[in-house]
């Protein structure tokens, strides 16, 4: 059974996603129901009336309240149930979880665990995604795995070689060493791989136009449990940033990805690909979307693919770990940190 | 590591090898061929952690 760390922000939703619709979401098991209310502030309730359980996302709003779409209950966007049918009295108890929500860089953030707790200060920042000197293309595919696989999959990009050959991979990443970093009081890991001299896959010789081999640096950031960033500078061979930092001879490409569980074996993969060139050019655009999609749903397959042998597999399976998965095991370990509800860096490494 | 920073802990896979050097915030340093023991030393800290510049012997592989 897998624990959640409950007291962490988690993308919900692209805000784009999030209207005068109800949208419904499972974020940590936690049924929710999304909408806007008419000054436009995203509300987050738990997707249930108190009453029968009926899902408030299969309901309608009335200004800003939502209208139970069986008995009418209805609820104020704190949560509080403001009519019953029939009756004046409205129990004591006829209440619905009101979850906290942050807007940053796109994102629609919910805190499920303990709201006192909840400071929209510590949710990790992704800029580029809503930043005008920034193209970007984004999207979100829902996984039927656990979201640990897809930590697992992101620290370790050695293997772009083999699953997504033709697209991203090429024979430097799983050769190439690299060097990870544990930030242990942040929850951040850190692993970098600088590949010069490298093979161009399609990816970035189709969108950058350079033509030959390159200098291809990989520095993941992620900030567990949600928030994974993959800084990629793509440069023809030998162009190095300048010594003040100029660094315009790059092409700059910022993959970020919300890692958000749904329920114990599923989460959404929320993905975006941001970019500093080429930034008017729609065939760009829709090149890196489709591009970068078929990549995601290759990690999809695969991963889908992992969760029924894991689901099925007899308990004590003990996996070989190498040198490609030490920021993998990093990353566990502080999600098996951050699950446990530990302040302070204790306990052993998750295999 | 100042006295503002936050700890950071550092694996280098060692190019041309299959070794990983370790180097925890306290300075002390160790190679492993298996990041699972390599790990388990770094955020055993102290323990086991010697002044910066004395070597540790390196971690043995594990036998799996």
């Amino acid at each position: 059974m897998t624990s959640f760390a409950r007291n962490q922000w988690y993308v919900a939703a692209y805000g784009r996603e999030v209207g005068r619709d109800l949208l419904a979401r499972t974020v940590l098991g936690e049924p929710l129901v999304l909408y806007r209310t008419e000054a436009g502030e995203v509300v987050a309730l738990a997707d249930r009336c108190v009453h029968r359980r009926f899902p408030l996302s299969e309901s309608r709003l009335d200004g800003d309240r939502v209208v139970c779409g069986y008995h009418g209950f209805t609820y104020a966007p704190d949560g509080g149930c403001v009519y019953v049918p029939g009756q004046k009295r409205i129990p004591r108890t006829a209440r619905v979880a009101s979850y906290p929500v942050a807007e940053q860089d796109s994102f629609v953030w919910v805190w499920i665990g303990d709201r006192a707790l909840a400071d929209a200060a510590a949710i990790p920042g992704a800029p580029w995604l809503a930043d005008p000197e920034w193209t970007t293309v984004s999207g979100m595919e829902p996984l039927d795995a656990r979201y640990g696989l897809l930590v697992d999959n992101l620290l370790d990009l050695s293997h772009e070689t083999y699953l997504h050959g033709g697209h991203i991979g090429t024979p430097e990443v799983a050769e190439t060493p690299i060097t990870t970093e544990v930030d242990e009081e942040a929850g951040i890991v850190r692993v970098s791989r600088h590949m010069n001299g490298a093979e161009c896959p399609p990816f970035y010789s189709k969108s950058t136009g350079i033509e030959g081999r390159i200098d291809r640096w990989q520095d993941i950031e992620y900030h567990a449990p949600c928030l994974y960033l993959l800084h990629s500078r793509i440069a023809p061979e030998g162009v190095a940033p300048g010594p003040d930092g100029d660094d315009g001879g790059a092409f700059h490409v910022e993959i970020v990805y919300a890692i958000t569980p749904s329920t114990e074996n599923t989460t959404y993969d929320f993905w975006a690909v941001a970019r500093d060139f080429a930034r008017d050019d729609e065939k760009v655009s829709t090149f890196l979307h489709d591009s970068n999609r078929a990549v995601i749903m290759q990690d999809v397959d695969a991963l889908n693919i992992l969760e029924k042998v894991i689901a099925t597999e007899p308990d004590g399976y003990q996996e070989l770990s190498i040198n490609i998965d030490t920021g993998g095991l990093a990353a566990r370990r502080i999600l098996a940190r951050l699950a446990a509800g530990e302040q302070a860096p204790a306990g052993t490494v998750a295999r | 590591m100042t006295g503002r920073e936050r700890p950071v802990y550092r694996v280098r896979w060692l190019p041309g090898t299959d070794t990983l050097l370790g180097t925890c915030h306290c300075g002390a340093e160790r190679t492993a061929e298996d990041p699972v023991p390599l790990w388990e030393w770094l955020l055993a800290h102290p323990d086991g952690h010697r002044a910066p510049g004395d070597q540790t012997a390196p971690l043995a592989t594990a036998a799996v």
